[in-house]
């Protein structure tokens, strides 16, 4: 890289009015100089285990003795068969739609909420903003403690009616819906912010003078032109929560009766926990990989088929 | 409550012609008794730990009085919080400066420079975003073994930088982009080279984009828990979060609800700080990178 910039100089004067549209070989070179940061850690970081992962899935690979040459498709069978898969993969669904339908409905109410800036509608986004300062485990581990039946604020309330925060399969779901609403809110709202600040007010202006009630303004006007930024936040918080760990890695541990076991905790369990099978694990790497990009592709292509209608 | 929130609109009636006195006060109660119970909901549990983590409970650190018992526990957890709190600090020191470079110069090379490759890098180094965390780190863990950076922490924040870089290359690049070109040019038609012109001109110009990406990667590698719980076998070498986990685990079976608050508070700390004197740069990173994106 400094080699680049040293040779830089005798480059550089060039008439002036021609200087922006040459395309010398040292621009290049110099353009590749500043880029090969990026480009060493996108290859050596990124495209390399990317690979590497699809070689794995194809391969025996014990967590402790390595590569023991090529298997294929017996990865793909054992992840398949796994007793967790089935009841996993659902259970992944099933979160990502309530966790969906729960962060882009409240974020969207808290930024309609707080769209207007006063000193008290600031005091708000930032309470609302707080929580998503934190990191996901710390997030959990704090409502681990608060969901607790010993210490909790709630604890007398859950002994009095013999019931708890994490006790039951729906409860513990639950539960753990309200910490991501937490965490993330005021996240989704900020996105919400941005996409409702687009939108010019000559239009809400119009539609008053016609007499558009709130509630017909908001359907016709401002849902439809926010669609970009619900687009946006959508694949944002559907990729998210079917790749859920932390949250329930830490806050439920799986529990009650490996009810909440996520895609992505099967996918750790079978490498490092017990089975210590890599080819496995990198298996339902790439299954969860290639279910990803087919479901991105359907939310990209539904949202920009209903744009053009 | 009600009489501090009051008093504003009440002064302020004058001048802002539509809610009358009276009426305009009558409306508006509800909302900030709505909205101000939503915040109290976002903001409780965070106070709730605060304060609990320096109260008295029978089976913590601190059985009787108000004290930093719990916090005396948490300091002695086996390698002791300092290994712990340096571990993590030395991974997001190292995070944030890797992306900050890389970001820098990758993000110069996209706004100014005309290169073979250019926008299929560009789009690759996006593409991170797409693969699953699990997918890569599965890979990463083989391969950080075979290169010798298995178990260690450098590793760890290599991993990390690699993951903030679609983010942070994105909003350099827009950073960049959004300084007028005549402003190197001039420098370059001065005779300073390209690595002078991005040192002494543009740096001071797209400062917010940096302290923007700083405070994500930042924010970012202190708070990761999957990177680390794959990566790092050795007990000294943990993170604060993953040790904080483990602790509430490994207290014989019976979990020490006061040292897991204490380091939930040790955990959040620096963030909230970081994210009240920051605020600011945090909305605009996502109003930039949003408005373009």
């Amino acid at each position: 890289m400094t080699l680049h910039t040293a040779a830089a100089p005798p480059a550089a004067p060039a008439p002036p009015g021609t200087a922006p549209r040459r395309r010398t070989n040292g621009h290049r070179l110099r353009g590749w100089g500043y880029a090969s940061p990026t480009a060493l850690f996108v290859l050596v970081l990124f495209v390399v285990p990317l690979v590497l992962v699809f070689r794995m899935s194809a391969s025996k690979w014990p967590l402790l003795s390595g590569d023991q040459g090529i298997n294929f498709p017996d990865n793909f069978t054992a992840a398949v068969d796994n007793r967790f898969f089935v009841d996993s993969v659902l259970f992944t669904l099933k979160y990502t739609f309530f966790a969906t339908i729960l962060l882009i409905g409240l974020g969207l109410g808290l930024a309609m909420l707080v769209q207007e800036s006063s000193r008290w509608k600031g005091l708000l986004r930032t309470s609302f903003l707080v929580p998503s300062a934190l990191g996901l485990a710390s997030a959990s581990l704090l409502f681990y403690v608060l969901y607790s039946p010993l210490v909790g604020p709630l604890a007398p309330v859950m002994e009095h009616f013999g019931w708890s925060f994490l006790g039951t399969p729906n409860a513990a779901l639950a539960s753990t819906l309200f910490l991501i609403v937490w965490r993330y809110a005021g996240f989704y709202m900020l996105l919400m912010l941005v996409g409702l600040q687009a939108i010019p007010s000559d239009i809400y202006e119009a539609a008053r003078m016609d007499g558009a009630s709130r509630w017909h303004t908001f359907w016709r006007i401002t849902i439809p032109l926010l669609r970009p930024t619900l687009a946006l936040t959508t694949i944002l918080c559907v990729t998210g929560s079917l790749l859920a760990f932390e949250q329930f890695y830490i806050l439920t541990k799986g529990g009650p009766d490996n009810s909440t076991i996520t895609v992505v905790q099967l996918i750790y369990s079978v490498a490092f926990q017990g089975q210590n099978d890599l080819g496995v694990a990198a298996a339902l790497s790439v299954i969860v990989l290639a279910a990803l990009v087919v479901i991105n592709v359907v939310q990209l292509r539904a949202f920009r088929g209903s744009d053009e209608s | 409550m009600t009489s501090t929130t009051l008093r504003p609109t009440v002064s302020r009636a004058p001048v802002k012609a539509p809610p009358t006195t009276l009426a305009g006060v009558a409306i508006r109660t509800p909302f900030w008794v709505f909205s101000g119970a939503l915040a109290v909901i976002f903001l409780f549990p965070l106070v709730w730990t605060s304060v609990k983590s320096v109260s008295p409970h029978p089976g913590t650190g601190q059985v009787d009085g108000w004290g930093f018992g719990n916090y005396v526990t948490l300091a002695h957890y086996q390698a002791g919080i300092w290994q712990y709190l340096a571990n993590s600090a030395f991974v997001s020191g190292l995070c944030v400066v890797l992306t900050l470079l890389i970001s820098t110069l990758g993000g110069y090379a996209f706004a100014r420079f005309r290169f073979p490759g250019r926008n299929a890098l560009f789009m690759l180094t996006l593409a991170i975003l797409m693969v699953p965390y699990a997918t890569l780190l599965i890979p990463l863990y083989v391969l950080l073994n075979t290169i010798g950076l298995g178990n260690s922490l450098v590793g760890v924040a290599l991993v990390l930088t690699m993951f903030q870089l679609p983010f942070s290359t994105f909003m350099m690049r827009i950073s960049f982009e959004s300084v007028p070109r005549e402003l190197d040019e001039a420098a370059l038609v001065d005779g300073c080279s390209s690595f002078s012109a991005l040192w002494r001109v543009l740096l001071p110009a797209v400062r917010p984009g940096l302290i923007t990406v700083g405070l994500f990667a930042f924010l970012a590698a202190w708070n990761d828990f999957f990177a680390p719980l794959i990566l790092i076998n050795d007990t000294n070498k943990m993170t604060l979060p993953l040790a904080v986990s483990n602790l509430r685990v490994q207290v014989q079976g019976v979990i020490d609800y006061g040292a897991t608050e204490a380091g939930v508070v040790v955990l959040a700390l620096p963030c909230i700080v970081l994210f009240l004197l920051l605020q600011r740069h945090y909305v605009r990173g996502f109003m930039s990178g949003a408005l373009k994106g």
